[in-house]
């Protein structure tokens, strides 16, 4: 690879593939001889099952439930509630009691329909009212602060549930492999889904393989579902002894796949003498659905967030992860960050219109820079651009006199700004204590390259990226370096691809171990190279109190959209939309500008498109028909600017991109909605029926 | 045993079966034609499109019976095309998949446009495209390929 800017794009280097659509992702494999697998599942939202009766089997199809598990019931994960296969209690419309497997999919899908089970119905819950998990933290003095406080400005916003809506459905099709079993999946994390079927099976290190197809789509969706499917999809093929696909349909991964949590933030602001804010009180509230799985890790990320790329001395934070009889949800990039986020840039927009300031100056004079403390008491020691990033957007937008020429309240137009942080990698020692990530570069003698990470591509290039880095360092071509799908019997354990960590993380470790393998070099040999996470050593984190550096470092954006909303209708009309990211160092151009129009496109589409509700625990959008997506209609042009800030850790000083680009979406086009309809708006989606609600009952 | 006979890729093919099986289902298991994926199965997101006589054609929603007689165009055809590699190289110079599973549609689409239409306006592409979800991409960069294949391959189409 030459030596020229390392942001210059390059073909990305699946795109061939993918394409000419020879890419083959996990519906596209076949086995001969293989088996189908169907879940059976729970209708009611909370009960016992009294009884299961099953129709009769032909020959060759056969059921499989709980009392096949070899080992433990658990879908192994953070915590042990969620279970493989329903035992007794079902907690949710939609939990997998058991699978129909047989060769023919229709006939399997018949008689999974001829399942009838009986249940003895219990009252099920779905507020905010059965607390499971409990965080907080503190920051000064809250409480002398309030007392002083010359005004008390008090909100409270919600949010809805966001599905992921991954084009493709999730699925795995797996077989028995010498004394194991091998699992091929549409997956994010390869060695999540090995650690869950290991435990569930009871099956050493040896023998449990898991490989990894072409993803479409993931974003968060497929990072601790998949191990559910895998658990159940392994107890059968052990049962079964034939290879088994089993692939969702929409419908059924609408309906029963982790979405982003429900949340209702209350933000509670002390405005001093001189008419800042001197304190605030936060409290955040997640619906977690019927089993934790991540919840607790998701309010973390998000109660992080509270005071996003703002100062504020005096912070009481707390937090309630709530079961409910519902769909569990889970991660979707951001994790938790846009829930608080879109709190927090609403909040200080409300505060200023309430203390009559303008809301951009007022946000300005409480915006972060180097050396101030973080919400948790760490520090924000990296150089931070924000407010160039600030100009930028202004100008570009011409934001200050939209926002006059908008503030006439016939025209029914509007621009909204957010600025936002978001944390990379892991929340504070997780990198350290939990993943402990491995990677490893394997040359051969022929003097090729193997980049040997259990990272995946699933569309944010990490394929390119990660290459780029290895091929730059060595100054080699491209071509020579080798990054094929993760297969567990071969890469070892460089964490999940997940929490804006591959780059950052994974691609620092590989231009550690590049820079080695460069030192070492003999050519015509065969060499290997792994290095080991290595926590730098000023970033210290106490996870019981939750003080410290919450982050290794963080990655910063700018968000400006504009609306017209329609006066008979009430629809939204994105018009155009602007960003700036501080991203440290763009390893690849096109890869970061096509990240920031997804994540853009997710932010905005959550803050006022996708709607998603359940009605006594049943989730009411089961297609993309009714489950609306931005489509190409809906979105608008963007212009997109990344300003360099490299992070001296990073590989070429490069930070976390994929979850930054989607935190500031909402409150983006939230705002602008507001100004264009004059009326405060504290609820997302923001839909054509809230929009009415606000303007005519106000 | 019923028989549908079309022509599929440039060569003619009997299929032996039922009348109102899924045309998806019949590419993807009787010719291991897979370019064509299943993203929703009931027509809205676009990833199974094929070309039947020329129209952009949801495949998860075609009974068999439909395309009796006709003449259908897959990605795997299409891509031996110059039309084709105009596209190809556009969608890769752009940006323009991600991960992909929406890019086979993406790409039948787009020939569909620019043969009606050889240099469509942004908002042109923008409805054209609007039968094919895109959930990476936010589709600026797919706005952008198709708008330097129209021009690098003006005479193409």
């Amino acid at each position: 690879m030459l030596k020229t800017d390392i942001s210059r794009s390059i073909d990305n280097v699946e795109g061939k593939e993918k394409i000419s659509g020879s890419a083959k992702y996990i519906s596209d494999y076949a086995i001969e001889g293989m088996y189908h697998a169907k879940t059976v599942r729970a209708t009611i939202a909370h009960g016992n099952i009294k009884e299961i009766k099953l129709p009769h089997f032909p020959e060759g199809y056969d059921s499989v439930d709980y009392s096949d598990i070899p080992a433990d019931n658990v879908v192994g994960m953070i915590n042990d509630d969620w279970p493989v296969f329903a035992e007794q209690e079902v907690n949710h419309i939609g939990e997998p009691i058991l699978l129909i497997v047989g060769p023919d999919k229709t006939k399997v899908a018949k008689l999974a329909q001829a399942v009838e089970i009986v249940y003895e119905e219990k009252t099920p819950v779905f507020d905010f009212k059965n607390s499971v998990k409990q965080l907080a933290f503190k920051k000064g003095n809250v409480k002398k602060a309030f007392q002083e406080a010359k005004q008390i400005i008090k909100h409270t916003y919600e949010t809805g549930y966001q599905e992921q809506a991954y084009i493709e459905p999730q699925g795995f099709i797996g077989y028995p492999e010498d004394a194991g079993i091998t699992l091929i999946g549409s997956i994010q994390c390869p060695y999540y889904v090995k650690n869950a079927v290991m435990r569930t099976m009871g099956l050493d290190e040896d023998n449990v393989r898991v490989k990894q197809a072409f993803v479409g789509g993931a974003f968060g969706g497929k990072e601790e579902f998949p191990s559910l499917m895998a658990c159940q999809l392994a107890v059968a093929i052990q049962k079964i002894q034939k290879p088994i696909k089993f692939i969702y349909e929409r419908e059924e991964d609408m309906e029963v796949t982790t979405k982003r949590h429900p949340s209702r933030t209350v933000m509670e602001a002390a405005i001093d003498a001189s008419g800042r804010i001197s304190a605030i009180r936060s409290h955040l509230s997640l619906d977690a659905g019927a089993y934790l799985g991540l919840s607790e890790v998701v309010l973390s990320r998000g109660m992080l967030a509270v005071t996003n790329a703002y100062t504020v001395n005096n912070l009481d934070v707390r937090g309630d992860v709530y079961r409910t009889h519902t769909v569990p949800n889970g991660a979707f990039r951001g994790f938790g960050a846009p829930q608080m986020i879109y709190a927090i840039e609403m909040f200080m927009h409300h505060v200023a219109k309430t203390l009559n300031q303008d809301p951009f100056a007022f946000r300005m004079a409480h915006l972060v820079k180097q050396g101030d403390l973080t919400a948790t008491g760490g520090i924000f020691r990296d150089p931070i651009i924000l407010r160039d990033m600030i100009t930028h957007a202004v100008e570009a937008s011409d934001y200050h006199a939209k926002v006059k020429k908008y503030n006439d309240p016939n025209i029914f137009k509007g621009i909204g700004m957010s600025w936002f942080l978001h944390g990379c990698g892991f929340t504070g020692s997780g990198e350290k204590d939990k993943i402990k990530a491995k990677v490893t570069l394997e040359k051969t003698k022929d003097d090729q390259v193997h980049i040997l990470v259990a990272a995946v591509d699933m569309g944010q290039g990490a394929k390119t990226t990660l290459r780029k880095i290895v091929a730059g360092i060595l100054e080699l071509p491209i071509d020579v370096i080798v990054f094929d799908n993760p297969d567990t019997r071969f890469v070892p354990d460089s964490g999940p691809t997940v929490a804006s960590r591959t780059a950052m993380i994974v691609g620092g470790l590989l231009a550690r171990a590049a820079k080695t393998l460069k030192e070492d070099w003999i050519t015509g040999e065969s060499q290997t190279v792994s290095k080991r996470y290595e926590q730098p050593e000023y970033v210290a984190w106490d996870q019981e109190k939750m003080q410290g550096d919450a982050y290794p470092a963080y990655s910063w954006g700018v968000n400006i959209v504009e609306v017209e909303v329609d006066k008979t209708t009430y629809e939204v009309d994105i018009k155009d939309i602007w960003s700036v990211y501080d991203l440290g160092k763009a390893l690849d151009e096109n890869v970061v500008l096509g990240q920031a129009d997804g994540g853009q496109a997710q932010g905005i589409g959550y803050g006022y498109l996708e709607v998603m509700r359940h009605d006594g625990g049943r989730i009411r959008q089961k297609n993309m028909t009714d489950y609306i997506i931005p489509t190409a209609a809906d979105m608008a042009p963007s212009h997109n600017h990344i300003m360099d800030n490299p992070y001296p850790l990073g590989p070429y000083g490069a930070k976390g991109v994929g979850e930054l680009t989607l935190v500031g979406g909402a409150p983006a086009v939230s705002l602008a909605i507001e100004q264009a309809i004059s009326r405060p708006l504290r609820k997302i989606p923001a839909t054509p029926e809230l929009l009415m609600e606000a303007i005519e009952h106000d | 045993m019923t028989e549908t006979t079309f022509k599929l890729n440039g060569e003619t093919r009997t299929v032996k079966g039922p009348h109102n099986q899924r045309f998806l289902d019949v590419l993807r298991r009787d010719f291991n034609l897979t370019a064509a994926k299943e993203g929703c199965g009931e027509g809205e997101c676009g990833a199974c499109s094929v070309l039947v006589d020329g129209k952009l054609i949801n495949s998860c929603l075609l009974p068999l019976a439909n395309v009796a007689g006709k003449t259908v165009l897959t990605l795997e055809g299409y891509r031996t095309t110059e039309r084709y590699k105009m596209l190809e190289n556009a969608f890769l110079k752009e940006g323009a998949s991600q991960c992909g599973i929406c890019t086979p549609g993406m790409i039948m689409a787009s020939e569909y446009l620019l043969s009606h239409n050889k240099n469509p306006s942004d908002f042109e592409i923008r409805h054209a495209l609007a039968g094919n979800l895109c959930r990476c991409t936010g589709y600026n960069m797919i706005i952008k390929a198709i708008k330097r294949a129209a021009k690098e391959g003006a005479a193409l189409w």
